[in-house]
């Protein structure tokens, strides 16, 4: 208990601590006209050369959204285009072969839109080349991309242009991610991940058995996606794999990659509107809701394995169903519940096998999917909340709704509330579809209430572009790739669009001077209304299918 | 049409930069500093047959073995994966019955939860230094030495993972069992 009442301080709070001067460089990095600490210009202009003619203008917010999507569809073509022809291409030492052409397509959605969402299994079906120039490629660009739309964001919500799509996406690149990671990466390949090109090993056991032994360039994989909240795992199971996380330190500091960028864009965020005030409230609410899962998951998953009451097995510490010895009792859940607030989907731990309410808390956390989220979009998607909440709490108490100074009308809540139920809408409504169908009842790995659980988180996974799954599930079918794939694709770029949309339409109009009159957006009653904000809109809507799924399970089966 | 052509140059350069420089960046750092871990932690007998890696389980069906987690996936290390059954699954419940039997576990001697649970890959290398000496009866008889011996053997190989974060010890299977082959009968 108190071994693991440490580890989470150590990894929650330390990661908090760093994410303050990371949060700081990352103003710095993304937008070095504000902070006035160093000059960024050399670095702009290298940029601008990179990127050619059209970097060098400034963008309103439909430009740069017209650049995000070009982007976007160069990352579509080019990966779904290496993933088709890998068999013909270079570094396929192993000899992989063609992909299903669905799954490709699946595949291909879910790198660029960031989510990770893996139908195919690393090991047994990509080659290295389409392991690292398709995805760990898109592990880094999918990620600038949602730290450009949040600096975007911001710049607009301080009055000021968008600043240039080509140019952010390079300074996420090659100035925030590319250094971070070679640090990680660095550290994970010292602590025994491997990082080679040559092919599988095989190996004869002690009892004189053939052993095909994996291996890769996984060091490097790894540690991007951990920091972009892309969460694709070079093997099959993720970071459960002895060979992707090796240790209980190696765990720790995949755990940190997990969060760090996610906590410093809040920071980043406060920086370029210049609120840090508003940012540290926003901060602590992410934290608060994202202690409370961690608390109830861990407090869950220390109910034995259920299977086993009345058997001679003993009952005294937790359920191991899914888990590695060498992480330790804390580390399954504390890190299935980072993994799902934060968007980023890689697992150590297999969710499917927690107990019914432990695998509830990573559902949670990908439906309300801003208690920090993915790397810039989680942001976003707080500032979606935001706008929802401070017109109610204006409504209520009779006051013009203003958000930093800028007037929200019915037009800004139009389009947050339809960005936030479309996320809704996708989820309950692909889970009752396939729920109904042989689509999914055919695919499932469990029964009952569990089974319908399986189809609810693939679901949730997808449109909340996390990438984790109850993989018990048979997804690799064409319904699941089709449907997955548009899926994960609408929830990407609704909720960038339509953010950008209504930072675009606030600051059309004219900035109002903030008053004593005021709603304060830096206090403990906006943090409480926003709380209440995100439990009403994001909770609620589940609270029915979660009933049929996990809570069912959990009062039929449970006995303890 | 602009937007295009400044995407596939700044693709061009992510490619370079951020793929390539990077990924051979990290194998350099790992060529230099592991390259052991870096290949794979791969254990080689004196005649240069690789046995193993450390990092992953293999099969030990012997009773003069150490036995590892049951693993959902015959410890395939090119096919890596958990079962993915809830922990309320009557499967899990008949897989367990089939262990029981094999270890000869009763009420008075209940097994480990580790032997009986399948790790998230299938392959997890470990398992606890209380689920080594649970194993020392059978080890010791089909080795023909005393449990003591054994018991010393596990006690050297434990390890505390975490440090000082660690609630238990343990022992990794392959390398215990290696040694033992190493101490001979």
């Amino acid at each position: 208990m108190l071994q693991a009442i440490t580890f989470i301080a150590l990894v929650v709070g330390g990661t908090a601590l760093i994410s303050w001067p990371a949060g700081r460089y990352m103003a710095w990095a993304m937008d070095p006209g504000t902070s006035g600490r160093g000059n960024a210009n050399a670095f702009t202009n290298l940029f601008q050369s990179i990127g050619g003619s059209i970097t060098r203008a400034s963008q309103d917010w439909k430009q740069y959204m017209i650049s995000l999507l070009a982007f976007n569809v160069v990352m579509f073509v080019l990966c779904f285009a290496i993933l088709a022809l890998q068999q013909y291409l270079p570094l396929n030492p192993d000899g992989k072969e063609a992909l299903e052409g669905s799954l490709i397509f699946n595949t291909t959605a879910s790198f660029t839109t960031n989510t990770n969402l893996q139908h195919y299994s690393g090991e047994v079906s990509l080659s290295y080349l389409s392991q690292l120039a398709a995805l760990m490629w898109l592990q880094f660009v999918s990620a600038a991309t949602g730290i450009a739309a949040l600096a975007a964001l911001a710049r607009g919500l301080a009055g000021r242009a968008s600043g240039n799509f080509f140019v952010d996406v390079q300074r996420a690149s090659f100035l925030v991610l590319l250094p971070i990671a070679l640090i990680v990466a660095s550290l994970l390949v010292i602590g025994g991940l491997p990082m080679t090109f040559n092919g599988a090993a095989v190996a004869t056991t002690l009892e004189g058995v053939q052993q095909t032994i994996a291996r890769g360039p996984v060091a490097a994989f790894v540690a991007i996606k951990q920091l972009g909240t892309n969460g694709g795992g070079f093997f099959g199971p993720n970071s459960t794999h002895p060979l992707e996380n090796t240790g209980f330190w190696t765990n720790a500091l995949e755990m940190f990659a997990i969060i760090i960028i996610p906590m410093a864009c809040v920071w980043m965020f406060g920086r370029i509107v210049g609120r840090i005030r508003h940012a540290t409230v926003v901060f602590g609410v992410m934290l608060a809701l994202l202690l409370v899962k961690i608390t109830g998951a861990g407090y869950f998953e220390t109910a034995p394995t259920e299977a086993f009451a009345g058997l001679p097995i003993e009952q005294n510490v937790g359920n191991l169903e899914g888990k590695e010895m060498r992480f330790g009792a804390t580390g399954g859940p504390l890190w299935s519940v980072l993994t799902t607030s934060t968007s980023n989907g890689s697992v150590g731990a297999m969710h499917d096998s927690l107990n019914p309410l432990t695998g509830l808390m990573p559902m949670i956390g990908m439906w309300l999917n801003a208690t920090f989220g993915g790397v810039g979009v989680g942001m976003i998607n707080m500032f979606l909340y935001m706008i929802v909440g401070v017109f109610i709490a204006c409504m209520m108490i009779g006051r013009t709704p203003e958000y930093l100074g800028w007037r929200v009308e019915a037009r800004e809540v139009k389009f947050a509330m339809l960005a936030l139920l479309a996320h809704g809408f996708f989820i309950l409504v692909g889970t009752a579809v396939f729920a109904a169908t042989p689509w999914g009842q055919n695919t499932l790995n469990n029964i009952g209430p569990h089974g319908f659980s399986e189809m609810l988180y693939e679901f949730t996974s997808a449109s909340a572009n996390n990438g984790s799954g109850f993989e018990g599930l048979g997804d690799d079918t064409t319904p699941w790739n089709i449907a997955t794939g548009l899926v994960m694709l609408l929830g990407r770029f609704i909720p960038i669009i339509l953010p950008l949309a209504i930072v675009g339409s606030l600051s059309a109009k004219r900035r109002s001077a903030e008053s004593s009159g005021t709603l304060s957006v830096e206090d403990g009653t906006f943090a409480g209304m926003l709380i209440a904000t995100i439990l009403v809109v994001g909770a609620l809507t589940f609270f029915p299918a979660a009933t049929l799924g996990p809570i069912a399970e959990h009062f039929i089966y449970m006995n303890g | 049409m602009e937007a295009l052509l400044a995407s596939i140059r700044i693709t061009v350069a992510t490619m370079a930069i951020c793929v390539a420089g990077y990924a051979t960046a990290v194998w350099a750092v790992g060529q230099a500093i592991t390259p052991e871990t870096a290949e794979g932690s791969l254990i080689t007998a004196p005649d240069g047959t690789v046995v193993g890696s450390r990092q992953i389980a293999q099969a030990f069906t012997q009773p003069k073995y150490f036995w590892p987690r049951p693993s959902a996936v015959d410890y395939d290390a090119a096919g890596a994966g958990g079962s993915n059954k809830s922990p309320t699954s009557p499967d899990l419940t008949a897989r367990a019955q089939e262990i029981i039997a094999r270890y000869g576990a009763t009420a008075e001697n209940p097994l480990p939860p580790e032997l009986a649970t399948a790790s998230g890959a299938g392959l997890d290398p470990h398992i606890s230094e209380h689920a080594a000496l649970y194993q020392t009866p059978r080890v010791a008889e089909a080795r023909g030495l005393s449990q003591v011996q054994v018991e010393t053997l596990i006690r050297d190989h434990a390890f505390a993972s975490g440090g000082f974060l660690a609630t238990s010890r343990m022992v990794n299977v392959l390398e215990l069992n290696l040694a033992l082959d190493r101490q001979g009968s």
